[in-house]
């Protein structure tokens, strides 16, 4: 059995440990209201745009817009959306599962757009990372998540598929479910698949101005610029979720480990003292005999 | 009228309105009270909104699209 003093070093390191876990959860847990705020805010303009795009697109072949073609695909680009911190369980190890397992289905070109440190250190050694066009360092997105950076992102993505860059663009994140649960998300971002709801043919006569293919036009890349920055929040607030729970989980263990070794240091303690009282015994034994 | 004026980010106004003004993509127009419903896309200008007390109120945007439906504008900025 080790010795006292070893088990007491043993103790103060775990305790410690233990601290910076905590608050770590804490700092989480702080970090993913605000993360669940901004989804908040944002769900009314991304469901009144919705709304309108239905209403106006319901009556109109879609089909015929440079985003809505589809082509022959060639050449595939995946966004990974991942955090550039670590510490938060399987959270980015989940996408890049998801990609391999997609990649390894599919024989078209494929390459990777690395939004986040995480993904960006799994690829940039291999022949799929790219990320022309998009700046020297497009994780840095998480510096500064605003929705006028990721237009950008998105106006890029959107230049490039219409310069027959990218055939298919697929969308790989982390949706928020809630605090301890998320869901790895493959979505295609482009080209655009319209849903048809036929019983959304409102009777209601609305005055289109200038008319409604040019509405459509406008507002499919705007949809798409909403549709990249709802997956970039919700990725924010499932890694928050994400860091927490793992943070719970390893202070937890740590007050379990904690628990054991003082069971063993207070057996290591009474051992000892057995021994000494064994001592005077045996030698007051001895004067007597 | 009720006139919401919401961003990605936030809503920024939500209020009665006498009248709204807005760039849009084929010309300004203004709606008053009672307008027919209408969609259309904005261009670059400034949304300027006089509330019900007469205090004018601007806003500046990017491009957005508006819908106008029972004495409601909604305004989806950018």
């Amino acid at each position: 059995m080790a010795n006292l003093k070893e088990i007491r070093t043993r103790i103060t390191s775990v305790q410690s440990t233990m601290q910076i876990t905590s608050a770590m959860k804490m700092v989480s847990a702080a970090k993913l209201k605000r993360a669940q705020d901004a989804i908040v805010q944002m769900r009314p303009y991304a469901e009144k745009l919705q709304e309108i795009l239905a209403n106006v697109s319901g009556s109109l072949d879609s089909s015929e817009g440079v985003y809505s073609q589809e082509r022959e695909v060639k050449n595939v680009l995946y966004v990974a959306i991942t955090s550039n911190r670590g510490l938060c369980g399987g959270f980015n190890n989940n996408v890049i599962k998801a990609i391999r397992l997609d990649i390894e289905k599919s024989t078209a070109n494929v390459s990777v757009l690395s939004l986040g440190k995480k993904a960006n250190d799994a690829y940039a050694k291999t022949k799929m990372y790219t990320k022309e066009g998009f700046g020297d360092r497009p994780f840095e997105i998480w510096d500064d998540l605003t929705f006028n950076n990721v237009s950008e992102v998105a106006n890029t993505i959107m230049k490039q598929y219409r310069e027959g860059k990218w055939d298919k663009v697929v969308v790989v994140y982390n949706k928020f479910k809630n605090a301890a649960v998320q869901e790895v998300i493959t979505e295609p971002f482009l080209p655009v698949v319209s849903e048809s709801n036929e019983e959304n043919n409102s009777s209601l006569e609305y005055i289109f101005e200038p008319n409604k293919a040019f509405i459509v036009q406008e507002m499919i890349p705007k949809s798409l610029k909403v549709q990249l920055y709802k997956a970039l929040l919700d990725s924010r607030a499932s890694e928050h979720g994400a860091r927490m729970t793992a943070m719970h989980k390893a202070t937890d263990n740590a007050s379990d480990l904690v628990k054991d070794l003082k069971i063993h240091y207070n057996k290591a303690r009474q051992a000892a003292i057995t021994g000494e009282i064994l001592e005077i015994v045996g030698g007051a034994e001895a004067l007597n005999g | 009228m009720k006139v919401e004026i919401l961003t990605p980010e936030k809503s920024v106004f939500d209020g009665e309105a006498r009248l709204v003004s807005l760039p849009g993509s084929d010309g300004s127009l203004g709606i008053l009270n009672n307008h027919a419903p209408l969609i259309t896309t904005l261009k670059e200008g400034i949304v300027k909104i006089e509330g019900a007390d007469g205090k004018v109120q601007e806003f500046g945007v990017k491009g957005g699209t508006v819908e106008v439906l029972n004495n409601r504008v909604i305004v989806l900025a950018e």
